[in-house]
């Protein structure tokens, strides 16, 4: 019963953590986007939070660069449980263009567990929306 | 009363990018800044070298996914410097567009962040819809929001499609009365003022001496604009404005960015109005570039964009090097920040609007004197890339 009140309010309201993991900002601006007037993804509940420790969702955006690496498991483990982690585009899926450069791990899965990939260059935010939703779904699955 | 360290970063609310600011506060008072960048390296410049001239291209469209086209057009600049090409008229002119709409999506993107940093979310929800009206006509265009893909070696990829101009002049027209509210919401309404007028003040000798550029310089009054100075594409032949405010701080450098934007909108049109018909791109295009090297200057929204391009007469470029405004920026930023109060440095550090994966390299200096050959094995740059522990 209890548990069951706690999967509603995690499905109606999703926080997120936004974090750039090395992106060239294009991902970043599109995820923004989609929290803004045109797109909204205030109306399924989610809200933009600044610390990790407040987060449901992490939202990677671009390569893991060696550098990032160590604050990204950092940030990972300050999230609390249960956590999800989106990856939104190419570069956050696979690398994309970085791929094989000498400072880049490749995708954000290198490093941390990913449970939804949204790809595009740069992900539309209708795209982000979609992941978002089908995350959310996903979630309710899981409550059963 | 000590002084306390204040780490702001790698990640934290008030910055979009993975960057460390490390602050030593006396009271209230920001006493000393220090910063660590570095991040957001991804060895662009080296994997350069193992592409083609075109993949290059679409690899520094990655360089920002804000000021894309401005890398990408930089380049290409030179690149065809370098192989002697004369693109068609009709291919500045939509290059120059690009870029101009370009420019004003980056300043309306900085207006929101500024007014999400001094909590004004208002101000960000306002100009991020205004902004959306650009990228519909970005994505007409082009065909994709951000990362736009146009420019091509000789020209451009797409043309603007046809009987749409009225259409994006309609859009242009709204905006521009939305960017005169905003000059009068900044200039008439109170809170803008109190909130910015006077803080983080950079003198206009102190903008000089430090190197500031782009719309940072100009707010401190410093007249420069390499559209002015040295015109590339169609920008001698376009009438408009150089603005410049006087009040070196955050209020001047919004007010700034506000009337570019009505500039910006105005060369966008010109363009529109006055786009010579003919080919957009040339129909054949070598290969391989010949040997030889180029340096070519742009004004990119947050100031002057640098590259360099030299071939040896292969397929590849032998070397291209990036300078992005905002490795000038911070020299300027960061001793403003000195005397500043901590409440102000996040929109202190956003006010030169910072772009990080621009920004971030490896750079190792040389001392000629011991005569050291100044080889760098490529495991040794992954070494450096991590920079050491954080």
């Amino acid at each position: 019963m209890f548990q069951s009140l706690v999967n509603w309010a995690r499905v109606k309201s999703p926080w997120i953590l936004h974090w750039n993991t090395g992106a060239c900002n294009a991902c970043d601006i599109e995820v923004l986007a989609a929290l803004t007037p045109r797109f909204d993804v205030e109306r399924f509940g989610i809200l933009l939070q600044g610390t990790p420790r407040h987060a449901d969702v992490i939202v990677c955006t671009g390569p893991v660069t060696r550098q990032v690496k160590d604050r990204l498991i950092r940030v990972y483990n300050q999230t609390p449980d249960p956590k999800f982690v989106v990856a939104v585009g190419t570069c956050a899926c696979s690398g994309g263009v970085f791929r094989g450069n000498y400072n880049v791990l490749g995708g954000i899965d290198q490093v941390i567990p990913v449970d939804a990939y949204i790809p595009g260059c740069a992900a539309r935010p209708d795209a982000i929306i979609d992941g978002v939703v089908k995350l959310l779904a996903k979630l309710q699955g899981k409550a059963g | 009363m000590a002084e306390v360290k204040i780490p702001i970063g790698p990640q934290h609310p008030a910055l979009e990018e993975p960057e460390l600011f490390l602050l030593t506060v006396d009271g209230e008072e920001i006493v000393k800044a220090e910063m660590r960048i570095g991040y957001n390296h991804r060895g662009m410049e080296k994997s350069a070298e193992f592409r083609t001239f075109l993949q290059t291209l679409y690899l520094f469209e990655r360089i920002c996914g804000i000021c894309s086209h401005s890398h990408t057009t930089c380049y290409i600049l030179a690149v065809e410097e370098v192989a002697g090409l004369e693109i068609p008229e009709r291919a500045k002119f939509i290059r120059t567009l690009v870029g101009e709409l370009e420019r004003i999506h980056s300043h309306l993107l900085w207006l929101g962040i500024a007014g999400h940093e001094i909590g004004f979310d208002t101000l960000f929800m306002y100009s991020w819809r205004d902004r959306e009206f650009v990228l519909d006509i970005l994505e007409e265009i082009t065909g994709n929001r951000v990362n736009y893909g146009i420019n091509t070696i000789g020209g451009v990829r797409r043309d603007i499609p046809e009987g749409k101009i009225d259409d994006y002049l309609k859009a242009l027209d709204i905006l521009e009365e939305r960017c005169q509210y905003y000059a009068k919401l900044a200039f008439e309404e109170g809170t803008l003022a109190a909130r910015l007028s006077g803080v983080h003040y950079l003198s206009k000798e102190k903008a000089i001496e430090l190197c500031a550029c782009g719309p940072m310089a100009r707010a401190s009054g410093v007249a420069t604009d390499v559209r002015f100075e040295e015109p590339y594409l169609v920008y001698d032949q376009i009438p408009f404005n150089l603005v410049t405010y006087d009040s070196g701080d955050i209020f001047g450098r919004t007010v700034v960015r506000v009337l570019e934007v009505i500039e910006s909108i105005k060369i966008a049109r010109y363009c529109l109005q006055n786009m010579p018909p003919g080919e957009y791109r040339l129909e054949k295009v070598p290969k391989k570039i010949p040997e030889g090297e180029a340096f070519s200057r742009y004004e990119a929204p947050r100031g002057e964009d640098v590259h360099y391009v030299r071939s040896d007469g292969g397929e590849n470029p032998y070397r291209a090097k990036v300078r992005a405004p905002t490795m000038q920026n911070l020299l300027a930023t960061m001793e403003s920040l000195k005397g500043s109060y901590i409440a102000d440095a996040p929109i202190a550090i956003a006010s030169m609007d910072p772009c990080f994966s621009c920004t971030d390299r490896i750079a190792l200096v040389r001392d000629i004197r011991s005569g050291k050959e100044s080889r760098i094995r490529f495991r040794d740059l992954s070494k450096y890339g991590k920079g050491g522990e954080r």
